[in-house]
């Protein structure tokens, strides 16, 4: 599963980098997204959603960080 | 990865969301060659708006300085441009705009003898002439080279955009002929309001930008008609026409015509 690291960004960077990322990827592959900017959790999710993607988990990992794993959907 | 910086990231955030658009369809963008004939009204808001969105590389071609009757209008030009090339002074609007856009000036007067050359280095072709002459030319041209040519023009309070491709019409098909010189406007006479080639221009700019990400419905085969006055628009279909000139099945104009010039802005 790739990892894409956007610790420092805030929204709508949040879910741009993300939907890049998304866009990259193979199949219906899962991606890992890690983000220390508390609101992109449900931004990101909820925009994710809406373009058809999973989100198969989002939680907090340590007291700066969220980790949020989506499924891409398939084209 | 694309290979978008971080400022283009930044730059094309409100684009890349749109799922229709995406960093695929951004990445189509960049890459994407388009010539400006006509750096006026039309050509304004063409270039400023598509050097904005991204395009990768614009071709201007007008051989013609500003003057100060064409502010009211061409706002890709200001006050202090009076006087400059048309095509330095967009060039100078489009890289302050957006420094990553490549621009390619040409100031020779557009003929048969060059106009195979420059479109053949571009991908869509934006007509935003102001002339009869220009529009059969570049018509013609993007027919023979297979190029798809955004069509627009303006006249006091009214408008008009259409898209030409293969598939579609061409402006022969409407128009097979110009028409003779006595029977359009002078440039003395024909007036128009200085708002209407911006919302024609952005029209083309918008049908562009479709063509080459691909998505929505074009304007092809379809005339496009705005009238200010009323505030309205209009839409005509226009079928490719078998007895065209051009296009048709006895395609009688076989190579490029230099008609004369003459006024007229419809």
């Amino acid at each position: 599963m790739k990892t894409l690291d956007i610790k420092g960004e805030v929204c709508p960077y949040t879910f741009v980098k993300t939907k890049l990322a998304l866009e990259h990827i193979k199949g219906s592959d899962t991606l890992k997204v890690i983000t220390d900017h508390m609101p992109a959790v449900d931004n990101v999710s909820r925009s994710c959603s809406n373009e058809g993607h999973e989100i198969v988990s989002s939680k907090k990992i340590n007291d700066t960080d969220w980790e949020i794993v989506i499924r891409k959907k398939l084209s | 990865m694309f290979d978008f910086t971080e400022e283009e990231i930044k730059r094309y955030s409100r684009h890349i969301i749109l799922p229709e658009i995406g960093g695929t369809g951004q990445s189509k963008l960049k890459k994407a060659r388009v010539l400006c004939v006509g750096l006026g009204g039309l050509g304004s808001p063409v270039a400023l708006y598509l050097a904005a969105a991204g395009i990768g590389t614009l071709g201007l071609i007008d051989m013609d300085k500003v003057d100060i009757s064409n502010l009211q209008r061409q706002v890709i030009h200001s006050t202090k441009d009076i006087g400059r090339l048309k095509v330095e002074s967009a060039k100078e609007k489009i890289k302050a705009i957006n420094p990553g856009v490549t621009v390619n000036t040409y100031t020779e007067a557009i003929s048969s003898k060059n106009v195979k050359e420059v479109i053949a280095g571009y991908d869509i072709v934006i007509d935003g002439c102001d002339n009869f002459a220009t529009r059969y030319l570049v018509n013609d041209a993007c027919f023979f080279a297979g190029k798809p040519n955004v069509y627009g023009s303006v006249f006091r309070f009214e408008g008009r955009a259409s898209l030409f491709c293969k598939e579609g019409p061409c402006y022969r098909c409407m128009h097979p002929h110009p028409p003779p010189p006595g029977e359009v406007p002078s440039c003395e006479e024909a007036g128009v309001l200085g708002v209407l080639p911006g919302i024609i221009g952005v029209i083309q700019a918008t049908e562009a930008i479709k063509h080459i990400l691909g998505i929505g419905r074009s304007l092809k085969g379809r005339l496009l008609l705005y009238d200010a006055l009323d505030m309205s628009f209009r839409e005509v279909k226009i079928k490719k026409d078998r007895n065209c000139p051009l296009c048709g099945d006895n395609q009688t104009v076989k190579d490029l015509i230099d008609y004369k010039q003459f006024c007229g802005l419809k």
